[in-house]
């Protein structure tokens, strides 16, 4: 127990033996190969057409023309707008209601309090698949089709998040929450001021979440939408190729610009991402 | 209760007047408002009515009659839906054991290394960010015939002829399965992480001075305490593959489940049955289908690792 691995609760290692550097080794050259696809992408959306063939992961000649006329042409640019506006409204609708209904659960003591949160539970053997055909039929019907409200409305809560908040808010004191009421605040600063603050990690891992699942949707996108100009990115890529012959740098550089975002977040928020991606898992 | 009570005595002055126990309830309600509408009509509403458009005709031109059972008949009898059945499975029962085989392998030597730790798990991650409508195409372009598919100039490098990949009917479904194995690893990895981390040192210790091998302390030690992390990526990943659609629609848009249907997934079947030929009810009852196989599925692994 003296070591101080024993905190991070892994196998303490102190001597390097040979095994380790083979294994070192083997992981890296692994993860290696797990980017490779990734090197490929991005490589090729900096070459012309006739180094395509070429397949030097560092291009001979490197160009953004590529990226130049990708955005240049309008299309493009309007799914990256599109994709952006709707992971972000879902996302903030997720952070706010999500953690709203999760800390009434967790904190709240009336009737009927254990029947939602099964009821909301419950909705997580529903698959998504199976409610498309009813969400399709209400869209028409209300003329949501083919607008930003028909991609985000089915996705504005989560029993999924839902869950996540309610098991954080549980571990939030009750003190603080009544020393709170005690200085007369009402009960929605209480829990927008006192609690929401006590559980920004698990509030980051669910803005993670969220905002990662709405940004590569597909499904209920590709179903909703039905002009171009609608399109959000994933389902504008597969779209891409159909009207025009198969051009693989311009297809590299659509894939790199739906895919660099979520990569340099990553890059930023590394720790975050990892915590929450753990805490999730755990926890959900 | 007791919370209540407590705070009744603590309080004091304006807010044991006002009866606290009746104010809790109306703002817990009042926020509940807005969700309990959401759920009642994007969740339940829609979910019974999955169940009643199964029993219809619906299409998009004509209003729903009621046909008894006749969408699940048709269905049965459908050769299409069981090949679509078959390939729904091969995707679980191969992806499902390679991706957690290789997950756990990775984050079991990965949780001992120090050096570059944080950088070499960034790698693995990496894929499980990346949208399945863009790296489809980037697989793809790996399994096109020289010269421009990667794989098959490696291939031809070493002298291994060519592989037709997606153009084949045997080769495409492992094609397909590869880029979602390879986008889920990253997840499965940090899970198992997390898993390994939460095994308290002790137990390590004590074994070691018990005189255990590496092996059994992995398989006394290691593996029956990290049966929680198990459970739950097993039912997640299987979910996952059962309910594939995106890899596989991307990867051949001009025939999406093609060759001659070879990769076509459950997932697909009914949006194509929706959306290609507009016939709701039918695929109402694939959906009920799905759902079905993901209820047994979940239930059905959830007590076999419970019993172990």
């Amino acid at each position: 127990m003296t070591s101080v691995a024993s905190s991070r609760g892994s196998l303490p290692m102190s001597r390097i033996r040979p095994g380790r550097i083979v294994s070192w080794t083997l992981l890296f050259i692994g993860g290696i190969i797990m980017v490779t696809p990734l090197l490929f992408m991005l490589s090729t959306s900096l070459k012309d057409a006739s180094q395509v063939y070429d397949l030097r992961v560092i291009p001979a000649a490197p160009t953004l023309d590529n990226y130049i006329e990708i955005l240049g042409d309008g299309r493009f640019t309007r799914w990256l707008i599109n994709s952006t506006i709707v992971a972000v409204i879902v996302t903030l609708s997720n952070v706010f209601f999500d953690s709203l209904v999760g800390y009434t659960l967790a904190k709240f003591r009336f009737r009927g309090r254990y029947i939602v949160f099964i009821a909301i539970l419950s909705t997580l053997m529903i698959p998504t698949e199976m409610l498309v055909l009813p969400w399709y039929l209400m869209a028409s019907r209300f003329g949501w089709l083919d607008s930003y409200w028909g991609i985000m409305f089915p996705g504005m809560m989560t029993a999924f998040g839902t869950f996540l908040m309610k098991q954080f808010f549980e571990s939030v004191p009750d003190d603080f929450l009544e020393a709170a009421r005690i200085d007369g605040l009402n009960e929605f600063t209480i829990w927008w001021k006192i609690a929401m603050p006590l559980v920004t990690p698990a509030l980051s891992a669910l803005a993670i979440f969220t905002f990662l699942g709405n940004w590569t949707a597909f499904f209920w996108p590709l179903i909703v939408t039905t002009s171009a100009e609608l399109y959000t990115l994933p389902v504008g890529l597969s779209s891409f190729a159909v009207e025009q012959s198969i051009q693989w740098e311009k297809i590299m550089t659509g894939a790199s610009i739906a895919t660099l975002p979520t990569l340099v977040i990553f890059l930023f928020l590394q720790r975050y991402i990892v915590r929450g991606v753990m805490l999730a898992g755990l926890k959900g | 209760m007791s919370v209540i009570a407590h705070q009744q005595v603590a309080a004091g002055g304006l807010w044991s007047r006002m009866s606290l126990g009746q104010k809790q309830r109306i703002w817990a309600w009042g926020f509940l408002a807005v969700p309990l509408l959401f759920y009642v009509v994007i969740r339940f509403w829609p979910t019974f009515q999955a169940f009643y458009l199964s029993v219809t005709d619906w299409t998009i031109t004509r209003p729903a009659a009621f046909v008894g059972l006749e969408n699940y008949k048709r269905l049965l009898a459908d050769a299409l839906f069981w090949q679509v059945f078959r390939n729904t499975f091969l995707y679980l029962i191969l992806g499902t054991p390679i991706s957690l085989l290789i997950s756990f392998t990775v984050a079991y030597y990965l949780d001992r290394v120090r050096f570059m730790h944080s950088f070499i798990r960034a790698l693995y991650f990496l894929p499980f960010l990346t949208t399945a409508a863009a790296m489809a195409w980037v697989w793809r372009w790996f399994y096109q015939p020289v010269p421009i598919g990667v794989i098959n100039d490696i291939l031809a490098s070493f002298g291994i002829p060519q592989q037709p990949f997606l153009r084949s009917t045997t080769q495409a479904l492992p094609a397909v399965l590869a880029p979602a194995v390879w986008a889920g690893l990253g997840f499965q990895i940090i899970i198992f992480l997390a898993g390994l981390r939460a095994i308290p040192v002790t137990y390590y210790e004590a074994a070691r001075i018990d005189g255990l091998s590496e092996g059994a302390i992995l398989r006394r030690i290691t593996i029956p305490l990290l049966k929680p992390t198990l459970v739950f990526l097993v039912v997640f990943s299987s979910i996952g593959f059962l309910r594939i659609f995106d890899q596989v629609y991307n990867i051949n848009t001009n025939d999406p489940g093609g060759p001659l249907n070879s990769t076509k997934p459950l997932v697909l079947m009914i949006y194509q049955t929706a959306f290609s030929s507009y016939e709701m009810g039918y695929a109402a009852a694939q959906t009920v289908v799905l759902f079905v196989i993901l209820l047994v599925i979940s239930l059905v692994q959830l007590r076999i690792m419970r019993d172990r």
